[in-house]
């Protein structure tokens, strides 16, 4: 199946600790199962310790391109926090990117020590709408704080992704992929986080 | 992910850079591993430490990278194949025995030794981003380094072989862009069968009588040359009359390919890719490029490349050619090599508008979206005994008032200097030099220095190398305090184990060598506190600060992400009373403290905190001056 574009960029962003690595590893694998060309950047390392962070994940039905995604050539953004969303898009956005948002905030240390202040829900929603070409906005970590599994914000954000339509991925293969990915005793508990992504983009 | 020998020949898989160069070295037959984590070479051994078996492949967390390097070296002596990783900053400290290393040689018994050495360009990771190829012309040692996960693996076997060959050691290096990247890899055979070890005790492998030894290794230098000229890893695609070619070395091959791609130069330009770094294979090179009139060199970070190939055009006679890279000011000096800086050095080059964002999109991102993209700094986790640790050190030089001054080094303390730290840490080089500066500033008083003087460092970084720097102290008699903020790990780089904790990098038990016992064989007086119980610490600290000799003071608390990995539960529930919280007018928690579980509530002027954020460790509570946060046990 072709991609458009070709090579599809896709960013994930989100805050040390919030699993985007795991998250990437799994589109990555399953787009590679599916017979793309797939190249992963990352910087990890002393970036778990509260700060941003984010992958490339370079898909090409052409050959492998290298791990760095050129600056404004983002195919969609997923961030698992709103305020790394805006960051990706200022760097990465240009008029046809998508961004697939959780829109609950975590707050830089700046804004603890009173030398930054973290925009409103609010201006971060309408910037984020205005800057691409469509955005989906829900809150992952509700979801996930219900499911009482505050760790599985990346899990949610897979069903969200399925449910964007935005990859040529089978809902069953991602659910397959989940189950494989995690200890068996989570299955079920993420294998409900995905389908709650799902449902949560689908309605919206 | 599956341990990395589980994967079936011919299979293709997901792997990280640094998991591919561990799976080459499985299916060459590597037997001896060592290594000193330091990003983004961490997660080789590790790798390799998941399928360990004895008699057959060993793998271990070093204390430090010189005794990681010796170790893999004397395996390679008895025979083995052995593979040492390490950072940059890492191979800096082996280089003294590495420079004597390439004299001798490895001996005759057959065996080989790979030096991985991963870089940092642009110091995602890192206090620097030096590039270690100059250590190969240093060291006068064969280096090689790869464009992509597969050939990472690939040359891992061809660089194996070429020491074997020459019984010489091959650094082999990684970059951030390589060893945290994942690719698809398919995967090779793995060998069956035992190794053999033992030393040869009729040769003394040394390097003395070492112009002879040196004049040999220069000849043993041209035989790699030669091998290297024909190494199936150095490509050419292109045009046979190109108008430019790009030589390429590590990140600067894909770089190119999308550059050349993207501007629509393919069947313009030539592409050069190096994969045997050093020593260049000149005629090779050479016979590529002497009918290029332009040259451009893409390679992170420093121009060695560049100079490299500058010397053999000027050497054959070609010195007119123009060289573009880094020298011609087309590629930054610094930082990593992009698809994007490729891009404007060919679009400059070649005088082609290179595609850049919509400008109306341009000035939306600059007036509705950069205005809200506040900075997001590096800080410590929260429940990090650190932040404890660090704020009784604040509250205890202000209270002393002699304007003490503190020592550090690398490590989860160093984000004390961050933008978010409590910066306190005023002189901060490599690992364990907090340690060694102290011993310095400690014997200043004669030249009238006044000042208490402060060490900090952890308890990896106590035995990496702070061990001689603190006998160096207590032996010329500085006066110094040395903290050691002891959370049972090697936190950093991602919680390896050390020779404190008790365990090896199989995860099998090891002596566990206790900090207070070394430090009092040393002769240092030794104090114990729980960095959690702030006021105590702080009362311990103004105690100790300018007391004459070597005090030591270790701050004993684990890691929150490794106890939380074990004990799956928080001590403490955490409740803040909205009466007693002074909110704005106080905010001590949340502007002093900055743990990221607490901050203002716009809505309500008080403290409030994320409960998904929060560690329950309770230091708040102490830390809150009206009493309003209080801390209930979990059941």
């Amino acid at each position: 199946m072709p991609l458009s574009p070709d090579p599809y960029n896709l960013i994930i962003s989100g805050i040390g600790g919030q699993g985007n690595i795991l998250l990437s590893r799994l589109v990555g694998r399953l787009m590679f199962r599916a017979g793309y060309q797939v190249s992963i950047g990352e910087t990890f390392g002393a970036a778990q310790r509260g700060g941003g962070v984010f992958s490339g994940v370079r898909i090409s039905s052409k050959r492998l391109y290298g791990p760095i995604v050129p600056q404004g050539a983002g195919s969609m953004i997923i961030s698992l926090e709103p305020l790394e969303a805006l960051r990706m898009i200022s760097q990465y956005g240009n008029p046809g990117v998508k961004a697939l948002v959780n829109s609950e905030g975590i707050h830089p240390v700046a804004v603890l020590s009173q030398k930054a202040s973290y925009p409103s829900d609010e201006a971060m929603s309408a910037a984020i709408h205005k800057a691409t070409d469509k955005a989906w906005l829900f809150n992952a970590t509700k979801i996930a704080l219900e499911l009482e599994a505050p760790i599985a914000v990346n899990i949610v954000m897979l069903g969200g992704l399925v449910a964007t339509g935005a990859l040529p991925l089978d809902a069953d293969e991602v659910a397959d992929e989940v189950k494989a990915s995690v200890p068996p005793h989570l299955a079920e508990l993420n294998l409900t986080a995905y389908r709650r992504g799902m449902e949560a983009v689908a309605g919206a | 992910m599956a341990a990395i020998d589980k994967y079936e020949p011919g299979t293709s898989h997901f792997l990280l850079g640094n998991e591919a160069i561990a799976r080459g070295a499985l299916e060459r037959g590597v037997n001896f591993v060592t290594g000193y984590p330091g990003t983004p070479s961490s997660e080789i051994v590790p790798a390799l430490a998941q399928c360990t078996q004895k008699g057959k492949l060993h793998a271990e967390w070093s204390t430090n990278e010189l005794a990681a390097v010796e170790g893999a070296a004397a395996a390679a002596t008895a025979g083995l194949l052995s593979l040492s990783a390490m950072k940059n900053a890492g191979l800096s400290l082996a280089l003294d025995f590495i420079t004597h290393l390439s004299y001798t040689g490895l001996g005759p018994k057959g065996g080989a030794c790979l030096m991985v050495v991963c870089d940092d360009p642009h110091g995602h990771s890192s206090g620097d981003e030096t590039d270690s190829r100059w250590l190969a012309r240093f060291a006068t040692a064969p280096m090689v380094e790869p464009v992509t996960g597969q050939q990472a693996v690939e040359l891992v076997k061809y660089a194996f072989d070429i020491s074997q060959k020459h019984s010489a050691f091959v650094f082999y290096r990684g970059y951030t862009r390589l060893s945290h990247a994942s690719n698809p890899i398919t995967m090779g055979e793995l060998p069956q069968g035992a190794p053999q070890a033992s030393s040869d005790s009729s040769v003394s492998l040394n390097p003395y009588l070492s112009i002879d030894k040196h004049q040999d290794l220069l000849a043993k230098m041209e035989a790699i040359r030669a091998d290297f000229e024909q190494c199936p890893f150095n490509t050419y695609q292109g045009p046979d009359k190109p108008e430019l070619v790009v030589v390429a070395s590590g990140a600067g091959h894909l770089a190119a390919a999308e550059a050349l791609e993207t501007l629509g130069l393919e069947e313009r330009v030539g592409l050069l890719s190096l994969a045997t770094i050093w020593p260049l294979p000149t005629a090779w090179v050479i016979e590529h490029l002497k009918n290029a009139p332009q040259l451009l060199v893409l390679e992170e970070v420093d121009p060695f490349m560049e100079t490299a190939v500058k010397e053999a055009l000027v050497d054959h006679g070609l010195g007119s050619v123009a060289v573009y890279g880094k020298g011609s000011g087309h590629i930054p000096m610094s930082g990593e090599m992009t698809p994007d800086r490729a891009l404007s050095a060919l679009a400059k080059i070649f005088n082609i508008k290179a595609p850049a964002r919509d400008e109306a999109y341009e000035r939306l991102v600059q007036q509705e979206v950069a205005p809200l993209v506040i900075s997001r700094g590096l800080s410590w986790c929260a429940g990090c005994p650190h932040r404890a640790s660090f704020w009784a050190l604040d509250k205890a030089i202000k209270a002393d008032a002699r304007d003490a001054y503190v020592t550090g080094e690398i490590g989860c303390s160093t984000l004390d200097v961050f933008p978010e730290g409590k910066a306190q840490i005023k002189l901060l080089h490599s690992m364990g030099s907090g340690t060694g500066t102290a011993a310095g500033l400690g014997q200043l008083k004669p030249f009238g220095y006044s000042q208490p003087v402060v060490a900090v460092c952890g308890d990896s970084s106590f035995f990496h190398s702070s061990v001689p720097r603190l006998i160096n102290a207590v032996y010329n008699q500085a006066d110094m305090l040395q903290i050691i903020l002891d959370n049972s790990a090697t936190a950093m780089t991602g919680f390896q184990p050390h020779p404190g904790t008790g365990n090896t990098a199989e995860n099998t038990p090891a002596p566990r060598l206790d900090v207070a016992k070394v430090c009092e064989s040393i002769g240092c007086q030794v104090t114990i506190a729980d960095p959690f119980e702030v006021r105590a610490t702080t009362k311990v600290m103004r105690e100790l600060m300018g007391k004459p000799g070597v005090q030591v003071l270790i701050l004993r608390r684990t890691c929150e992400l490794v106890r939380m990995k074990a004990a799956k539960s928080h001590p403490y529930r955490i409740t803040i009373d909205q009466e007693k919280c002074k909110g704005a007018e106080c905010a001590v928690c949340s502007r002093d403290f900055r743990c990221p579980a607490l901050y203002l509530d716009p809505a309500t002027g008080k403290t409030a905190f994320k409960e998904q954020i929060c560690s329950g460790c309770g230091v708040c509570v102490e830390i809150c001056p009206f009493k309003a946060i209080s801390k209930q046990e979990n059941d």
